[in-house]
């Protein structure tokens, strides 16, 4: 049912999102507004992605330090550099472990959430708003109150007043990396960013579960509480579940603002994006490196995407519903 | 049309370039540089200044470029903590500034991103500190003009001092003690800045090693700097040192706040401290570390180069000639109103009388006496690999050794590419 050819939209293949006048219009020269529509799509990708990773991979063949149009070809050695120097393997391990907590908590708390605002009689509109308001604000912007008036390190910091309370010493959340206090400060700034948004994709799908499956269930014995959670709404909400996860899976990977702003200078708790930043556009402008890196890290992610696509079926298309 | 791969290959490809585009497509959005219009007449250049934390800064920065008839500069005042990335990345593009500050660093030369200057700076290279014409000079080409000096150095409360019996330090054992019975309750001894970067070069210095020698090979990879990089980590986890404070170490609030007794800053903030604490305000150097070692001070400091790739080379040049070495009158504004910083030309030096009395003086004695200066071999690349090192055996509890191992491959990695 691919409609992203030509030859397939020949045939009236738009059948599904059809109505009658803009068919009629179309039908004439298909192959033509097929470019019509397509090409400015198209022409911005080709600049903005294809030529950029084009050039990358070149780039990662040359010596380019404070360059992007190098003359030294090094062959591999850029890629040795970066698979010799611990830093970019850490980082996948950082990356890991990161996502590891980041997923499941927050598809935790975001279905938590929902169900919380799902049942409220009163106010549910203004509780839905005030739990997804934090998605407005940007990574850089609660970074930096996270760093610098809830977890700073000194007396008048939030936590450390909170703490105080309890007689505990002030604690040095982010430049101490032992113990490794500083992932609560990243975990805590993007959980409160990220789950409101998610919690919204709950909600709808929550209001999505036909009542009279609970009926039925109730019917037939089902306790109201866990029962009724584990047999009917959690299966109910698989579909958004899997793209929750996806999704937040995806954003982990994108990871960089609140690593790069919380943790200035350190050798530790880098994913990914940010160890290729500090390689290749911070201070060092090793683009061939930093080349390398990103289309090892590319290829990383098309395995783990075919991979996945092939357990979970994701992408396989309509025939597999 | 084999049903499943290929159908899914063509969407699930499709799908992610989508996502890719668009994120590229955001990212094409933000193409604000600055460059109001640009005027079709009348010459304009581009200038890069780092944001300075002194009060009239900014202003006096565009106030001495409106004085310049010849062409309309326009001041790019570049906040946030990493100047030097924002400043190598655009230097790479078309929108490059026509002349920014910064520190030498040979990579700049190397690369021909810097012009040479010398025949602006030789009718009064007398004039200047001879360290600071050396400091800029490669193959006898000198490449940036020196604006300010600014020697780095600790500053303390000599009234807490006093009332915790300690003497000022003079050993890094005896600053370790100091701070340990400095800390109170609500004040913690010392701080040394939030990432500790800032007294890495004079930790080394004051080991008795140096970051390179004369031959531009490795210089810092000795026995008492790993005694010092050991120290450190001691202080460091001994719960004297102020760390996650609000503002990092060029800003005098730790130590105006009354969050520590001691703080490694800059000359810069000397007006605040005055200004805040009165005469309850001392300075040393930083203390030997071994007994070979001698107290010392990283002579900081900040330059105008000019893009060697730019499109106004010879404009920029005339602009800096007026400014930098013409305009005595805002050299000393500039040195002396803001921050403090010692004018690198010597007859400015001279006639600087907030200088010459009081801490300020005591301040450029600490700058002539054991003051470092920087060495343009020593490139970011490797104060990042230092950076590291105490980031892995300092705030981490590595190896100092290793440490200085794994610092040792990047810099001689970067060495080989400068030196051959």
């Amino acid at each position: 049912m691919s409609t992203t050819t030509t030859r397939d939209l020949a045939r009236p293949a738009p059948a599904k999102a059809s109505k009658a006048r803009p068919r009629r219009g179309l039908r004439g020269s298909s192959t033509f507004n097929f470019w019509l529509f397509t090409s400015p799509f198209l022409i911005g990708l080709v600049i903005f992605v294809y030529v950029p990773i084009g050039w990358s991979i070149w780039l990662s063949f040359f010596e380019a330090r404070f360059t992007v149009t190098p003359d030294k070809f090094v062959g591999f050695d850029n890629y040795r550099f970066m698979l010799d120097n611990n830093d970019f393997v850490g980082s996948l391990g950082t990356f890991t472990v990161f996502a590891a907590f980041i997923v499941p908590t927050t598809w935790a708390l975001s279905l938590g959430l929902a169900m919380l605002v799902n049942r409220l009689r009163f106010l549910r509109a203004f509780f839905r708003s005030v739990f997804f308001l934090p998605t407005a604000c940007s990574y850089v912007a609660a970074s930096l109150i996270w760093k610098m008036s809830l977890f700073n390190g000194v007396r008048f910091g939030l936590a450390n007043t909170v703490l105080g309370w309890f007689g505990v010493e002030n604690i040095a959340w982010l430049a101490n990396p032992d113990p490794p206090w500083y992932w609560l400060v990243i975990l805590t700034a993007r959980l409160w960013l990220q789950s409101g948004f998610y919690m919204i994709l709950f909600l709808a799908a929550l209001q999505n579960i036909p009542q009279e499956l609970y009926e039925a269930a109730a019917i037939d014995g089902a306790k109201p509480g866990w029962q009724t959670f584990r047999h009917i709404t959690l299966p109910q909400l698989r579909a958004t579940s899997t793209a929750v996860i996806l999704l937040l899976l995806v954003a982990a990977y994108q990871a960089f603002d609140e690593f790069f702003n919380l943790l200035s200078k350190t050798t530790w708790g880098r994913p990914p994006l940010v160890e290729l930043y500090y390689t290749a556009l911070g201070q060092n402008q090793d683009y061939g490196a930093g080349s390398a890196g990103a289309v090892m890290l590319t290829l990383l992610i098309v395995v783990v995407t075919l991979f996945q696509g092939r357990i979970m079926g994701f992408g396989r298309g309509d025939e597999s519903k | 049309m084999s049903a499943m791969s290929s159908n899914w290959d063509r969407r699930s490809v499709l799908r992610a370039a989508a996502g890719l585009s668009a994120a590229g497509a955001l990212a094409a959005c933000g193409s604000n540089n600055g460059r109001s219009g640009g005027g079709s007449s009348g010459k304009s250049l581009v200038q890069y200044f780092h944001a300075y934390g002194e009060a009239g800064t900014e202003q006096a920065i565009k106030k001495y470029a409106k004085a310049y008839d010849k062409a309309a500069v326009t001041t790019q005042w570049i906040t946030g903590s990493d100047f030097e990335s924002k400043l190598f990345a655009t230097l790479l593009t078309k929108n490059a500034p026509d002349l920014f500050e910064f520190h030498p660093q040979i990579q700049l030369v190397k690369s021909g991103q810097v012009a040479d200057l010398t025949d602006i700076i030789d009718p009064v290279k007398d004039d200047f500190n001879p360290a600071d014409i050396t400091s800029h000079t490669v193959d006898g080409k000198i490449y940036g003009v020196r604006m300010i000096d600014d020697p780095q150095f600790f500053f303390y409360r000599p009234s807490l001092l006093e009332k915790a019996g300690v003497k000022v330090p003079t050993t890094l054992d005896e600053l370790i003690e100091a701070a340990a019975k400095l800390t109170t309750g609500k004040v913690k001894g010392l701080f040394l800045g939030n990432d500790l970067h800032a007294v890495i070069n004079p930790m080394i210095w004051s080991a008795g090693a140096d970051t390179l020698d004369e031959k531009n090979q490795i210089a810092y990879h000795t026995d008492g700097v790993i005694e010092g990089i050991k120290k450190m980590r001691k202080l460091f986890t001994s719960g004297d040192l102020l760390l996650d404070a609000p503002a990092d170490y060029w800003d005098p609030s730790a130590l105006n706040q009354g969050l520590c007794a001691m703080q490694f800053c800059g000359m810069w903030a000397m007006p605040q401290f005055q200004q805040t604490l009165g005469d309850d305000i001392g300075v040393f150097p930083f203390p030997k570390v071994t007994d070979a070692g001698k107290p010392s001070v990283y002579n900081g400091g900040w330059s105008m180069f000019v893009n060697a790739k730019g499109k106004n080379v010879d404009l920029a040049k005339e602009y800096v000639k007026w400014l930098w070495i013409d305009q005595k009158k805002y050299q000393e504004d500039w040195a002396t109103s803001y921050g403090f910083h010692i004018p690198p030309r010597t007859s400015i030096a001279q006639s600087a009388t907030k200088l010459k009395s009081g801490l300020p003086a005591e301040g450029v004695k600490l700058f002539n006496e054991y003051g470092h200066f920087d060495n343009i071999g020593w490139t970011q690349a490797m104060i990042t690999a230092l950076e590291d090192v105490f980031a892995d055996s300092v705030r981490k509890g590595g190896d100092p050794g290793a440490a200085l191992d794994k610092a040792d491959k990047t810099v001689d990695r970067e060495l080989k590419k400068l030196f051959g």
